[in-house]
């Protein structure tokens, strides 16, 4: 469709014209303007929603969402080709089936080896024994080879050694889908560990000995302790509402050694309520800070964060300081329990986040655990009421940690964001289905590529530059600060305002420190390489200019890229009072120049490099949103002038 | 960019031919100013009953007035107390701490500062026209703006000596009465008429600066929170009195407060304590910095609001590795 305008949500800069194209994968804007054609590239995957809103003088507006929080608001001549473009996206953004998935039909040009390769980069069975399992009290069990005890389960789970194949199975049969408790993560350390289920079918009286024989065995486990934690991760009420359905939680009088506790997180519908009010605060055009602050509060967004990080902290505390196991369950077991076990075991253990630690956390807690992928985060048509932002909310908890401990991990904010955008991308198989089951079904690692491959391929663009391993912070358990420790939780506007440039800083830091550490270290070898020849050769004062010039010209250049950071911006609209004064047009050329610039890495005919392009470089955005320039606002009468009114005297 | 107390023209209409010539002085032939009047339309109306007021359009007709209240006095101490209080309140929940937050309004106050501030600075810079700052007295919100919107439109004003240079300059010549402004500071019961934080206000805006521009300040927020804390208490004379007129006479036995006291800033810019101030990824950006004053893009001074409530241990770790890592290359 010709002559469609893209309006640039948070500047009221001109609009930009240009043609919409619909493929088969995504939607694309391109830019009329010749000596840019910028390009802005959307995913079926990614659309939540598309609004068609009323016509106005300038034609039909369609408002996209995306799952990443990217807003797209089109204005499209003809009411007719408005009409067939929102039915098109109707269709395109709801498959119907999995092959109708991008990651069928990605082609990142691998041969069938790397394919493969690149799913083996993260192998749970690893990452047990790392662990130190199989040990003395622990065993790995393939009583669900087939999955014929649960099947949301991975075939191979890992048990106490006490529990025997006939507890597993007579455990299972009094959990809610059949989900027994399983090892998440093991302390060698003191031997306590996090094991993780669903609600036990107990009602208000029903009793099972498997259920209650494999708790002990869990206890048994743990010899430095003679009881567990119990954690529902439910609001007591909630839980206790269950027991109505036959459902419910653990009498502490019917297993012996436990502690049952509740820690009230809220269910995925009220999750699902919260992110959506707090994308209303997102989308209110220059709120004031009264709005924005009573709006997230009233979103509830950052409480239920809190609610999960401080599961993960009693949790992490359970295990590290009493040394005592923990067993965690929600109702299924594969939502809270999937935060509140990946956030205690990221505190926990410094490998969770290194970044080949992190890929292996969300294996193994999110996807070899059942975590549904495709009814929380619509990879196909289904029931709205499944849509829940889970993991999204364990990605966030993550970047709270990154705030307060901006040392302990390896990799940076960026490779949290992607991993999102991933997640509802479907350009992967990783996160696909609801099952290992279902994956095997559709022999996902066959026909797509996996995600960690990709990251990992691109690590360097992922590194947090004030990561060392050797660091106090890296080191052992987090211990993030109990009260007062409301403010430490706060918006993050880089993943909800992502496509807003404008908001964020202009200068990345991350990128300049990483480019100093790279430079040093390049300059160190140099400087080996040297010292060496030096003690070689005869002719010292030769060698020493040689040596003074090259770092000269090493630390100029660093100087170059330091001060190419301080692109021009432009001012945000502080006051539309100028606007009556004939303004010079803001001299947005500069800024645009130097942001154009680095697009032409991104500007390519190969429709899945410019796809990829999105995601590889810290030069993403680009593609996806104009600069937020100062102009003109739309005619806007401001303050009264109050001697208007007066008459000469 | 000029900055000034209120025109006194009273109930009557008073008008004064000097300053009319004045503020004529600065203005080209056709060439248009701009007026920025840090109170409302409202207040600055009712300021004439007392003897102020605003410049009449017919008596001023090249200065466009845009008004732009800032909170400043009672209010705005009241606004400091509240936050303190809440910063410091443990039982608060995560369901009422951003209401309680905004309760405060102190943010808002830093989003009206900046805003103001970039007005004055996109007057200058892209508009190329003058500008004439002023509220009441001239000494308070006057000179947040003006000082901010240095800050904002010159790199000279980043630097570390820039900087000092420019609380000289905007704040301690220019007569903000720092003795009575920076009394007691927000614990006390005892609730001063004349006490209010416009000093802590815009060393907020700055931190706010330096945060959304983390390269473009020389100085990091080590130098903000000494400058709040000598300007309240101090063994240096350079913020006390009110104003130049009383330091010329604040000494031991009635002689120059100079002769008496230390200055900070010889302090300050001695090797070894410097180093301390210096914001190591700072490169001189030759352009003005525009801040976004988006509410996401606010944040609440963390390292002031909860320096004794929360350890900064792993955020100053950061900054020393940081640090280690600009200076190992």
């Amino acid at each position: 469709v010709e002559n469609v305008r893209l309006l640039d949500r948070v500047s009221s800069r001109k609009a930009a014209l240009g043609t919409l194209y619909l493929t088969a994968t995504h939607v694309i804007f391109v830019e009329n303007v010749s000596e840019t054609r910028k390009e802005t590239w959307v995913l079926h995957s990614q659309i939540s929603s598309i609004e068609k809103q009323a016509t106005t003088a300038t034609g039909c507006p369609l408002l996209i969402r995306c799952k990443n929080f990217q807003v797209i608001q089109l204005i499209i001549p003809q009411e007719r080709d408005c009409h067939d473009v929102y039915i098109s996206l109707i269709r395109l953004a709801r498959p119907v089936k999995y092959e109708e998935l991008y990651c069928f039909s990605f082609n990142p040009k691998l041969d069938k080896e790397e394919r493969e390769q690149g799913w083996k980069l993260v192998d749970l069975n690893e990452e047990y024994n790392r662990m130190g399992i199989p040990n003395s009290y622990w065993q790995i069990s393939d009583v669900n080879r087939d999955y014929g005890v649960c099947d949301s389960y991975p075939t191979e789970v890992y048990v106490p050694k006490s529990a025997t194949a006939h507890i597993i199975v007579g455990s299972s049969k009094f959990r809610s889908r059949r989900r027994f408790p399983a090892l998440s993560y093991y302390c060698k350390d003191n031997n306590a560990s996090i094991c993780r289920s669903s609600q036990p079918l107990s009602g208000f009286s029903a009793r099972c000995l498997e259920d209650e024989q494999m708790l002990q065995a869990i206890r048994k486990a743990n010899p430095g302790s003679d009881f567990i934690y119990v954690v529902d991760t439910r609001p007591k009420l909630n839980a206790m509402a269950n027991r109505a359905a036959g459902k419910g939680y653990e009498n502490e009088d019917n297993y012996s050694n436990i502690k049952f506790q509740f820690i009230g997180i809220e269910n995925i519908h009220v999750m699902r309520n919260s992110l959506q009010k707090m994308l209303e605060v997102c989308e209110l055009k220059s709120p004031s800070m009264s709005d924005f602050l009573w709006g997230l509060e009233n979103s509830g967004w950052l409480k239920h964060i809190k609610a999960i990080m401080d599961a993960g902290i009693f949790i992490a505390k359970a295990v590290a300081e009493e040394g005592v196991s923990v067993l965690v369950h929600c109702s299924d077991g594969w939502d809270r329990t999937a935060q509140v076990c990946s956030v205690a075991s990221l505190l926990l253990d410094p490998y969770y986040r290194t970044m080949k630690g992190f890929m292996v956390l969300i294996e193994k807690d999110w996807v070899s655990f059942g975590h549904k992928f495709n009814h929380r985060y619509g990879n196909l048509d289904g029931d709205p009421k499944e849509i829940s932002p889970v993991i999204d909310q364990f990605i966030e908890c993550v970047w709270q940690l990154m705030e307060q401990f901006p040392c302990a991990f390896e990799f940076n904010e960026r490779f949290l964001i992607h991993i999102q955008h991933h997640i509802y991308s479907c350009q992967f198989g990783n996160f696909l289905c609801n099952s290992q089951k279902e994956r095997r079904e559709l022999k996902i690692q066959e026909r797509t590529y996996s995600l960690w491959a990709h990251l990992w391929k691109n690590r360097a663009d992922y590194l947090n530059p004030l990561y060392r391993s050797d660091h106090s912070q890296t080191q052992g358990t987090l211990h993030p600060q109990m009260a007062p420790c409301n403010f430490l939780y706060k918006f993050w506007s880089g993943m909800y305002n992502r496509f807003e440039k404008g908001l964020h800083p202009r200068q990345s830091v991350t990128d300049y420190l990483m480019a100093v550490k790279e430079e040093t270290q390049q300059l160190e070898e140099e400087l080996e390489v040297l010292e060496e020849r030096l003690a070689n050769l005869q002719k010292l004062q030769l060698n020493d200019n040689k040596v003074k010039s090259k770092q000269q010209d090493r630390s100029k250049q660093l100087g170059l890229s330091a001060s190419s950071n301080s692109l021009a911006n432009t001012p945000q609209e502080y006051s539309s009072d100028l606007k009556s004064f004939p303004s010079r047009s803001p001299s947005q050329g500069d800024e645009d120049s130097a942001l154009i610039l680095t697009q032409d890495n991104l500007k390519s005919s190969d429709p899945d490099l410019s796809a990829n392009s999105d995601q590889e470089s810290g030069v993403e955005d680009l593609s996806c949103r104009s600069p937020s320039g100062g102009g003109c606002l739309p005619s806007e009468d401001s303050g009264k002038d109050s001697d208007e009114a007066v008459c000469l005297a | 960019m000029l900055r000034s107390s209120q025109p006194l023209t009273g109930p009557n209409r008073k008008r004064c031919h000097e300053d009319e010539m004045l503020l004529g002085t600065v203005l080209d032939e056709g060439e248009r100013g701009f007026i920025i009047d840090t109170r409302s339309a409202q207040a600055a109306k009712q300021a004439r009953m007392t003897g102020g007021g605003t410049e009449p359009k017919s008596s001023y007709p090249q200065w466009k007035r845009l008004h732009r209240p800032l909170e400043r006095g009672r209010p705005l101490q009241e606004s400091f107390i509240k936050l303190v209080e809440a910063c410091n309140d443990a039982s608060l929940g995560m369901d009422r701490w951003l209401s309680r937050l905004e309760s405060c309004r102190w943010l808002s106050h830093v989003k009206a500062a900046l805003s103001t501030a970039c007005l004055a600075a996109q007057c200058v810079d892209r508009e190329e026209a003058s500008v004439l700052v002023h509220g009441a007295e001239g000494m308070d919100t006057t000179l947040l703006v003006t000082a901010l919107a240095q800050v904002i439109l010159d790199p000279a004003c980043r630097t570390l000596v820039g900087f000092q240079g420019l609380l000289e300059r905007e704040w301690i010549e220019a007569g903000h009465p720092f003795h009575l402004r920076c009394a007691r500071s927000a614990y006390s019961h005892a609730r001063l008429k004349q006490e209010a934080p416009l000093f802590l206000l815009f060393l907020d805006c700055v931190w706010q600066l330096s945060r959304q521009f983390p390269f473009s300040l020389e100085f990091g927020e080590g130098l903000l929170l000494t400058l709040f804390d000598n300007a309240y208490a101090s063994d240096y004379g350079t913020f006390l009195c009110n104003n130049e007129k009383e330091r010329q006479v604040a000494g031991r036995w009635g002689q120059q407060l100079k002769e008496s006291t230390h200055s900070l800033w010889a302090w300050l810019n001695q090797p070894e304590e410097k180093k301390k101030y210096l914001n190591p990824l700072y490169s001189h950006n030759p352009l003005v910095i525009w801040p976004s004053v988006e509410p996401q893009s606010i944040q609440l001074w963390q390292g002031l609001f909860f320096r004794w409530i929360r350890s900064s241990q792993y955020l100053d770790e950061a900054r020393a590795e940081m640090q280690r890592l600009v200076e190992g290359n």
